[in-house]
């Protein structure tokens, strides 16, 4: 029992330290913590200032019109015209419609992996997808211009047999690299909604079934919408991962500028870069980052586009980070 | 006129080897509380997940016996889950809204059943919510996000959706556990509410919510069904000496 009485002990056991002895510890540590966490804003707002920089005179030259609104690309003509929109939409439909292929099918895998109640099944399946992630771009471009094109080909003169207009691509067009891109935003969309997926609480599925509702209902009624935000942005991380893409669609494309039709070869911004900057000069090689500086602009774009969707859901529900 | 609802008959529950449940007998009767008393573990919310089949889900589970549902074996193999579970519907230990608007919760089980019809939803919803005593807290902001509400409106709203199926008996799973006392005396009045028409099995840790709640009341221990009688018979007069422990707080 406590008697009530104190007693104090000779030697107190201090809890205080010398003036300094632990600030000087803390305040270095947290002085380099600082200049690391420093290095990447300052990349970042180099490169931005960079890209403006050095993408802004040739619109400022040749005017925003001349460059961004139309469609001639002849740079290295006599009188040269520098139209990147053709370029723009091919990357824009491109990407949207890898988003329409890859999307569903990357969210549906998803949902297998997530939901799946043989374990077994999903144990083969998620080991591919993550090497499906680890393959390196050129390998999907390689296998695009041996296995796709050529049945693209065929695919293309049987549709136009006969046409006087249209010019043979052998397969390198638009819908290759569409299938391409849809084929590389698998893995991100896949490991983001799965993750999205199995952050939704059992108590949700729990009350789906409770309710009677089957386990098909169940996903599609009340998992899937738990996980919405989850899923937008894997989405959105899919559209930055096509929008980026250079090296595979490069080697599929056909990559020479043209409308984006299905058939056609086209070019996209990324492609745009790699394939002339080893020899643009002059104004050329300004519109060149012009069209970097716009790939920029799009993907920064993507990114506030995320956050305002990761934002808005702690706002509104915070599912996914809340309830664990 | 008091018959019986639910007749559970030689009930056994094998999770793997483990024997959960061993020969279960249990009647609950139409428009009663029955209250599911025991210490964790006793296999009590088990059995309660037996009723509506919520265990289905369960990996290397085995059940043996008859669970009689108006005289139909809900284990028959010819039995469709959705519609036992339309007819027994179930409440969480943790209430666990969908994360939609306080009407799209309610709604959601009707929807399922394929009612489209604006009025006929809109109805249901009203009914639904009423019936749970919630509905003059949220019926002017039914576009809100379910989880705006406090926990305890939250519990209600998940009644709600329960009711919202039209089913016959509602389970619970310890109701109100997770829920602040004013709460859990709301949720209590209900209950006492919601027998005239519906049968209640209620899964409860609290006694004195057994007590206070129940018609009748059957105490759970290791997997048994040690006593089964009216609530006044377990708490005044338990025949059972391991009854009388337990209720009396000595272990458990």
């Amino acid at each position: 029992m406590n008697t009530g009485k104190v007693k104090l002990k000779k030697e107190v056991n201090s809890i205080l330290c010398g003036p300094r002895k632990n600030n000087i510890k803390e305040s270095v540590m947290e002085a380099f913590f600082a200049a690391c966490a420093a290095v990447t804003i300052f990349v970042v707002i180099s490169m931005t200032l960079y890209m403006l920089i050095n993408g802004l005179p040739a619109i400022r030259k040749a005017g925003v019109e001349e460059i961004l609104l139309r469609t001639e690309w002849k740079p290295t003509a006599e009188e040269p015209s520098y139209g990147i929109l053709n370029i723009i939409l091919t990357s824009l439909i491109g990407t949207l419609s890898a988003i329409v292929l890859g999307v569903p099918i990357g969210i549906l895998t998803a949902v297998f992996l997530a939901e799946c109640p043989h374990k077994r099944t999903a144990g083969l399946v998620k080991p591919a997808v993550e090497l499906l992630a680890g393959i390196p771009s050129v390998i999907y471009g390689l296998l695009g211009l041996y296995l796709l094109n050529p049945w693209m080909y065929r695919l293309e003169r049987k549709l136009f047999e006969g046409s006087e207009t249209h010019r043979f691509t052998g397969g390198a067009n638009l819908l290759s690299a569409v299938l391409v891109l849809a084929i590389m935003i698998l893995p991100t969309v896949i490991n983001v909604s799965e993750t999205a997926l199995r952050a939704v609480p059992s108590g949700i599925r729990e009350a789906s079934l409770g309710l009677g509702a089957s386990r098909i209902q169940t996903i599609f009624h009340a998992v899937l919408p738990a996980a919405k935000s989850g899923i937008c942005t894997a989405v959105v991380l899919g559209v930055g991962r096509a929008m980026g893409e250079a090296m595979a669609i490069m080697m599929v494309s056909g990559n020479s500028v043209n409308a984006p039709l299905p058939f056609q070869s086209v070019r996209f911004l990324t492609t745009a870069l790699i394939s002339e900057m080893a020899y643009a000069q002059g104004t050329h090689r300004q519109v060149l980052f012009t069209i970097g500086l716009v790939l920029f602009v799009f993907i920064m774009m993507v990114n506030i586009l995320l956050n305002y969707i990761l934002k808005k859901d702690k706002e509104s529900h915070g599912y996914e980070k809340e309830k664990k | 006129m008091i018959e019986g609802k639910i007749w559970v008959e030689h009930l056994n529950l094998y999770y793997g080897r483990k024997h959960a449940l061993i020969d279960i007998n249990l009647k609950m009767k139409e428009h009663l509380i029955t209250a599911l008393i025991g210490p964790s573990g006793c296999g009590k919310s088990t059995f309660l997940k037996c009723l509506n089949r919520m265990n289905d889900l369960v990996a290397n589970t085995r059940i043996e016996g008859k669970i009689l549902l108006d005289g139909e074996n809900i284990y028959d193999k010819r039995v469709d889950t959705t519609l036992l579970r339309k007819k027994v519907g179930m409440v969480f230990q943790q209430p666990n809204p969908f994360p939609m608007s306080i009407y799209d919760n309610i709604a959601y089980g009707p929807r399922l059943h394929g009612v489209k019809n604006r009025e006929e939803l809109n109805r249901r919803v009203e009914e639904a919510l009423k019936g749970a005593a919630i509905y003059d807290e949220v019926k002017d902001h039914m576009k809100k996000s379910a989880f705006s509400l406090s926990g305890g409106q939250q519990q209600r709203l998940c009644i709600a959706r329960a009711l919202a199926v039209e089913p016959e008996v509602l389970l619970m799973d310890e109701p109100t556990s997770a829920l602040d006392p004013v709460s859990t005396l709301k949720i209590e009045n209900l209950m006492k509410r919601l027998k005239k028409n519906y049968t209640v099995v209620v899964v409860t840790h609290n006694m004195q919510q057994a007590a206070r709640v129940a018609d009748d009341t059957a105490f759970f221990l290791a997997g048994e069904v040690v006593e089964f009688g009216s609530a006044d018979q377990i708490f005044c007069r338990p025949l059972d000496k391991r009854t009388e422990q337990y209720i009396t707080g000595r272990f458990g």
